[in-house]
């Protein structure tokens, strides 16, 4: 791998950037009433004012224009500004991405760190009792409604024993990071849920997988443990796989975000998001999705040039 | 090979495909219980009006104004308005079932078009496709589904149409992947040999061939248009009340969580049930349809 195939990766992006927001932009226009909806309902804006809003924004310009000015604003940072709020779109982004990052950070931390171990447990134990196990729980988990899941544990954390905060990312007047840790315990572990059923199965069947080489066999033959074949020789094949995976979901962990942080009044980017969609805030709307598609586009480079980073024997002309 | 095995396969009788995907399904406890379960929840469904003990807005004024736990004449309780509980669960399980089945149907019906169109003509027609699949997959679905339904307001129809719109792309990968090798095989050769026209090999021919991964797939996106539609009502933004699904039936019990934390666990319980359901026959298909094992 090297500079020009990472240019080339780079560039070979960029249609797809182009597809996301011709998509979008259609997306956009599908609102009834377009963008100065949220004024039509309005009776001290009279119609002279929304004529006139109409040509100060563009919007009497055929589509065409209006996309490509817009796509222009898109790229150069000129993200408008937030119809609630009256403020930069940027400025309301960069505020709450910090929640986001914690919050998302650590359920992808804790996911990897109880999903790989079930997996190598499931795979090296295969068909017995506690493969069955775990495969039934990753059935369970992949199955749960997690938005159900975090009232119960609302109920039961936060109403029943009183144990743990049921919302918020503080408490009032406290900014101890043992108090944020507090408030990250409940909303964290509910987004590392969906993730974690998911990830302990990649991991079983390719770590399945690897156990069957013959290199494994040869490991095992000149008489190492069971436990030191699996850490030192499988383990690392069997990531190989997992990596592509694990890149790809982080987006996702991050677009599930908008479920959690909404139960648990998260004030990061998926409650932005929400929020925006009840006060029809389009500007701030626009750019969050375009953000996740940049976000979940550059996901999948990274994890396209991470498995080829890891392993040798994949080459990219 | 041996001689001993010679007459346990004469014993037998010729073994059909059906008869072998029938053996198969039925050695996965797993898998027949969650058909079982669904067969249950669909007739349930069906005959909720005879089923429910009270209509699905009925209410009881005497007492309306604070929800009542579970009791002989209220199985799961009563919400505020003093509307039982459970004919509510019960009905919703016909639109939550309804929106599920319907949104699979619609999204394995584009990824199918979609994917046989590209696998089979391949070159221009392959790349646009392809791209179009491509461009959709990079926009993160739930929080566009969650867009397009705060803008559109959906009624059930409309839902439909957004969850399906929005799940086509595995299949059409899938499809694709098994149109690109069965396009190559002796059987479309001689159908072509015998002057049929693309459309006639395309449907009569090849995409019989490649049913067993469309069926899998189509089953599991049962499960995840149930999800999607009771994680919208949730939000608030699927199907609107006084119409109960699961998912706003949950919406209006997380108001209520402190005082009558009975509201909200059936319904999730039943979204629970069913997709696990769903997700199990999902597995026992793959293993009786997939040939490989």
């Amino acid at each position: 791998m090297n500079a020009t195939h990472l240019l080339k990766r780079l560039v070979g992006t960029l249609p797809l950037l182009l597809g996301v927001s011709l998509l979008l932009f259609g997306v956009l226009h599908l609102a009834p009433g377009g963008p100065l909806d949220v004024y039509a309902d309005n009776p001290s804006v009279s119609p002279e004012a929304l004529a006139q809003m109409r040509t100060a924004f563009g919007l009497d310009q055929p589509l065409p224009v209006q996309y490509v000015s817009w796509v222009t604003a898109f790229f150069t940072g000129e993200w408008g500004y937030s119809i609630r709020t009256a403020r930069p779109v940027t400025q309301e982004i960069v505020e709450r991405i910090g929640p986001t990052l914690i919050l998302g950070g650590t359920a992808f931390v804790l996911s990897l760190l109880i999903a790989l171990p079930l997996g190598i447990v499931s795979a090296v134990r295969r068909y017995s009792g506690i493969d069955y196990l775990i495969t039934f729980l990753s059935f369970l988990g992949v199955s749960m409604p997690v938005f159900w899941l975090a009232l119960m544990l609302q109920l039961l954390f936060a109403v029943q024993w009183r144990v743990l905060p049921s919302a918020g990312i503080q408490t009032i007047g406290s900014d101890s990071v043992l108090d944020l840790i507090h408030h990250l315990i409940l909303p964290a572990c509910i987004l590392a849920f969906a993730s974690v059923a998911g990830w302990s199965r990649y991991m079983r069947s390719s770590m399945v997988e690897v156990l069957g080489q013959d290199y494994v066999r040869t490991a095992r033959a000149k008489g190492l443990t069971t436990g030191r074949v699996v850490i030192h020789h499988a383990l690392r094949n069997a990531l190989i796989p997992i990596i592509t995976v694990v890149a790809l979901d982080f987006a996702t962990i991050l677009s599930g975000a908008v479920i959690t942080e909404t139960i648990f009044a998260w004030p990061g980017i998926g409650r932005l998001f929400i929020e925006s969609m009840n006060g029809r805030d389009y500007p701030v709307l626009m750019a969050l999705m375009m953000a996740g598609s940049l976000a979940l586009i550059l996901s999948n480079l990274l994890a396209d040039l991470a498995y080829a980073a890891v392993d040798p024997r994949i080459r990219y002309e | 090979m041996s001689d001993a095995a010679i007459p346990s396969t004469r014993r037998r009788t010729a073994d059909t495909p059906w008869r072998l995907f029938r053996r198969r399904f039925l050695r996965h406890r797993l898998a027949v219980t969650g058909l079982v379960m669904l067969c249950v929840l669909a007739l349930l469904a069906l005959l909720a009006p005879h089923l429910a003990p009270y209509a699905f807005d009925g209410q009881d004024l005497e007492i309306m104004g604070q929800p009542q736990p579970p009791s002989r004449a209220h199985l799961m309780g009563t919400d505020q308005l003093g509307r039982d509980a459970f004919t509510r669960v019960l009905y919703g399980a016909r639109v939550s079932l309804a929106v599920g089945l319907a949104s699979a149907l619609l999204s394995t019906l584009l990824g199918t078009l979609v994917g046989s169109l590209a696998g089979y003509y391949r070159s221009a027609v392959d790349s646009v496709l392809m791209r179009l699949t491509d461009v959709v997959l990079c926009i993160p679905l739930l929080p566009l589904v969650i867009l397009l339904s705060g803008m559109l307001r959906p009624n059930v129809t409309l839902l439909v149409a957004i969850i399906g719109i929005l799940g086509w792309m595995g299949t059409a990968r899938l499809v694709r992947g098994q149109f690109l090798s069965l396009r190559e095989r002796e059987f479309v050769e001689a159908s072509r040999a015998l002057g049929g026209s693309n459309n006639r090999i395309m449907f009569r021919h090849i995409l019989p061939n490649a049913l067993g991964p469309i069926i899998v797939a189509t089953t599991l996106a049962v499960g995840s248009g149930i999800m999607l539609e009771s994680a919208l009502s949730f939000l608030g933004l699927g199907v609107q009340p006084p119409t109960p699904t699961w998912g706003n039936l949950l919406n209006y019990a997380s108001q209520w969580l402190q005082n009558a934390p009975w509201l909200a666990l059936f319904p999730g319980l039943m979204i629970l049930i069913t997709v696990l359901s769903v997700n199990f026959l999902g597995d026992g298909l793959r293993d009786a349809l997939d040939p490989r094992s």
